[in-house]
């Protein structure tokens, strides 16, 4: 927050005649950019004996400028074809040192934050190769360590990568090595394993949902006759709503929505009856018409929420990490 | 009856709306049971490859009786002590457990810096592939223990914190649980120069 108001400029000056807050504003606002700076430099000084991840350009990542740009971008395209034939992704990174980190910590950190490979399928890889520290890793998502177990990752760079790396020829062997890890890959078609991670439901989402439905069930309580159709009506909107999650989250959650969606409805319409002395049912009066637009404008977004967290995977022009989980398998070495 | 209704419900709405803590303890609990489990499995998957060391170090190095002894003595210990997801709030038995597989890691990495004598062994296609199996899985220990370490850290948070302290004690039963010590030298990979 202060980080945020020290860094944005006010997009305007404030209008004349305040001149004493205005005064006042600007010491306040120089505080607060003290602070934010003070913050700043605390932050980084505690990250700072770990190498930051560098964003995912693609799926060539040449930051240590090994490949020529043409080749680089043959090598993005040969490994755009492949996703497209196999599902799988691979990605290149390199980078001119470590900057004294450890080449698995770092390594694994750019794997977790690219999240190279789909979810639930993690067929990922990541070729990471440290330039001035003379070292490369190979980074295997859970999904293909069957394929690629750790043994043939360590031949890869063994006998594949590091003797072109000792040659000098960094292009080669990054080809070579990308096109060795596509080959042992190319064999697995989607695997079936799924991650060994907590298949919790996705808590902030579902409560966020709750707390909507509960705001309409209760806003249409207040619109009924009775408590009675208020409850039946509450229930009925919660359990249509929480249709959309049914596939993911099972029978009980439409079951409890019904219930929750009735209660709700039903102290709506217990408030509304307590505070006006009737329910709010005016007949086409505005109230009403404004609660079923909120209704149906919230439903919708309900709906929408309710299907995501699914799959990730990339589209066709921007490249992105699909979700891919990865357990520290793979292959180190150096040249 | 209409103001006993009412607060009824209000203490419905409260519950419903601010939350206790209750879902998140759970998913906090979840998150920390299969972190343990993935430390079990890498820990599991080390003892497991060590049997194929042994049989190929022992064809090749002859001399190295007593490591070998070493690592296999480590081995069955680390083996044997257990530590089930409901025992991980009970310092002793976690100390011991982390104590075992720290015998057989230094027992490993010991017996992998002899190894280092003999050219031939270390030439050897099987051993090579070992040796790279023995090293990922190392390396999966650490990552699997880090991940355990950040989500204890996140699950003691709540049962210390308030009001979360509340549920976790007195609806739940949940207790602070132990996590790995800092001695980073343990869980590092043995380090094997070609």
């Amino acid at each position: 927050m202060i980080l945020a108001r020290a860094v944005l400029p006010r997009p305007y000056p404030l209008p004349l005649g305040e001149g004493q807050r205005e005064g006042r504003t600007s010491i306040l606002s120089r505080a607060s950019i003290s602070l934010g700076t003070l913050l700043f430099i605390l932050i980084h000084a505690t990250l700072a004996n770990a190498l930051e991840v560098p964003p995912l350009k693609g799926r060539v990542n040449d930051y240590a400028a090994l490949l020529p740009s043409a080749r680089a971008q043959v090598l993005e395209q040969r490994l755009e074809q492949f996703e497209s034939q196999t599902g799988h992704q691979i990605a290149v990174l390199t980078i001119p040192s470590l900057q004294g980190d450890a080449l698995e910590s770092f390594s694994i950190r750019v794997a977790e934050n690219w999240k190279i490979g789909k979810k639930k399928f993690d067929n990922g890889a990541i070729l990471l190769i440290a330039q001035n520290d003379r070292k490369l890793r190979i980074e295997v998502g859970y999904g293909l360590e069957g394929v690629l177990p750790d043994a043939i990752a360590n031949r890869i760079i063994q006998e594949i990568v590091v003797p072109r790396f000792r040659a000098n020829d960094f292009t080669g062997g990054v080809e070579a090595g990308v096109e060795a890890i596509m080959k042992v890959t190319s064999g697995e078609p989607l695997p079936r394993r799924s991650p060994s991670q907590p298949q919790i439901p996705d808590l902030g989402l579902i409560l966020t949902l709750s707390i909507i439905a509960a705001f309409i069930t209760f806003s249409i309580g207040i619109t009924r006759s009775t408590s009675t159709r208020a409850a039946l009506s509450g229930g009925a909107v919660a359990a249509g709503m929480s249709v959309t999650g049914l596939w993911r989250y099972g029978l009980w959650l439409p079951i409890i929505s019904l219930l929750v969606g009735a209660a709700m409805g039903a102290m709506g319409n217990i408030f509304a009856t307590r505070a006006f002395g009737r329910p709010w049912n005016v007949r086409g009066s505005r109230p009403e018409r404004w609660a079923r637009d909120a209704m149906y404008g919230a439903a919708e977004f309900g709906g929408g929420g309710g299907d995501s967290g699914g799959g990730g995977g990339s589209g066709g022009g921007d490249f992105g990490g699909g979700g891919g989980g990865f357990g520290g398998g793979g292959a180190s070495g150096g040249w | 009856m209409r103001h006993n209704q009412f607060a009824v419900m209000g203490l419905v709405a409260l519950l419903f709306l601010s939350g206790c803590g209750y879902n998140k303890l759970q998913g906090l609990d979840e998150e920390v049971k299969a972190a343990w489990s993935e430390v079990q499995n890498q820990y599991q998957r080390r003892a497991d490859l060590i049997p194929n060391l042994v049989a190929v170090v022992k064809g090749a190095a002859k001399f190295e009786q007593e490591t070998l002894t070493q690592v296999i003595e480590a081995r069955s210990k680390a083996t044997s002590v257990k530590l089930d997801a409901a025992a991980l709030s009970n310092p002793e038995m976690f100390k011991r457990f982390e104590e075992a597989q720290r015998g057989l890691s230094s027992a490993l990495s010991r017996l992998l810096v002899t190894i280092e004598r003999y050219p031939d062994l270390k030439a050897n296609q099987n051993y090579r592939d070992l040796q790279a199996q023995l090293e990922g899985t190392e390396n999966r220990i650490t990552v699997a223990r880090k991940r355990y370490i950040d989500s204890v850290a996140e699950y003691n948070k709540g049962i210390r914190f308030f009001p979360t302290n509340l549920t976790a004690r007195y609806l739940l039963g949940l207790q602070v649980r132990e996590t790995f010590s800092a001695d980073e030298s343990a869980a590092k990979p043995p380090e094997v120069k070609f």
